[in-house]
């Protein structure tokens, strides 16, 4: 079955977005990509003599994935549309994935911060993908701003909590022309199911897969869970009933 | 002179340029990208462009993350 996602008039036939953060090491980071059949995954920024965690971006271009730079660790729209321009130039990508960072100990999306960021990214002609918070009317907001993507989170960064509010990612997807993209929060396989039957386009995540026991096996489930829960949106599910109704026909008639 | 490097105060050497501070942090010049106090310089022009005296140098490269 054709069925891409696209952003920004890019196709990608895998609607699994990856995070390359909490891998033990780069041989597990292979394997575990490999095994979620992404296409498109993220990368951080940070001083080149800080150490540790180099060596991603010719993993990545080796398996042919394309980085997708973000903007983690900013605090505010300045240090993000810095970081974004740095990272334009030393990737040679004009696509973000935009992070502005409240404080660190929920990693919540900065609204006010965030907004001004993506419209000054958007103006400077990057494809901005932002990871929001799960309400709809900020999502809206960044779409109105000419964003490619929304990406509201289902529960903070690396907490595994899975989608904690299903009817506001139900609301932003309703609402939306460009793709959502659950961002964070996914623990397990049936997050990730759940993401796409609710509507998502697509489901980025790291954690789940990079810190599970065995982070290939994980991003195995993973790319099954994004799979079928796609294909259960496509194909329309049973509204959800409160009384019984036979399956079998009774066998007196 | 001295300028901010990543954060750090170091000594340079008078007309110290874009591309000196690169090299001196011994990392390898592909996939790094360096502002100097609040904008980027291209990679073009890191001969050329000189730190100044308290300059803020960053050079940033992509890590694993997100």
């Amino acid at each position: 079955m054709d069925d891409p996602l696209v952003i920004a008039g890019r196709e990608f036939r895998s609607r699994l977005v990856m995070g390359t953060g909490g891998a033990a090491n780069l041989a597990v980071l292979e394997r575990a990509l490999v095994a979620s059949g992404t296409e498109l995954t993220t990368v951080a920024m940070r001083r080149a003599d800080a150490g540790g965690g180099t060596g991603v971006l010719e993993l990545l271009r080796r398996l042919g994935i394309e980085a997708l730079p973000n903007t983690a660790g900013c605090r505010t729209a300045a240090e993000a549309v810095l970081t974004a321009r740095l990272a334009r130039e030393a990737l040679g990508t004009n696509w973000v994935k935009l992070e502005v960072h409240a404080d660190e100990r929920t990693l919540l999306p900065d609204p006010v911060e965030l907004l001004d960021a993506a419209e000054r990214l958007v103006d400077d002609g990057f494809v901005v993908l932002p990871y929001t918070s799960d309400d709809p009317v900020l999502a809206r907001r960044l779409e109105d701003l000419g964003c490619a993507t929304v990406m509201p989170l289902g529960s903070p960064i690396g907490t595994g909590l899975g989608i904690r509010n299903p009817h506001n990612i139900e609301l932003i997807v309703a609402r939306a022309s460009v793709p959502v993209i659950l961002d964070a929060g996914v623990g397990t396989a049936s997050d990730a199911a759940l993401a796409m039957e609710l509507g998502c386009s697509a489901v980025l995540l790291a954690t789940a897969v990079t810190r599970a026991q065995d982070p290939e096996r994980m991003a195995s489930a993973m790319r099954g869970a994004v799979e079928a829960g796609r294909l259960a949106r496509l194909a329309g599910r049973i509204p959800q009933r409160f009384w019984a109704q036979a399956s079998s026909p009774a066998l007196d008639r | 002179m001295k300028a901010k490097v990543n954060g750090r105060v170091r000594e340079l050497a008078e007309g110290a340029t874009v591309a000196t501070v690169v090299a001196l942090l011994g990392t390898p010049p592909s996939g790094v990208a360096v502002a100097l106090d609040g904008e980027v310089v291209p990679r073009a022009a890191w001969d050329s462009t000189a730190v100044p005296e308290g300059g803020a140098v960053e050079v940033l490269t992509a890590v694993q993350g997100g």
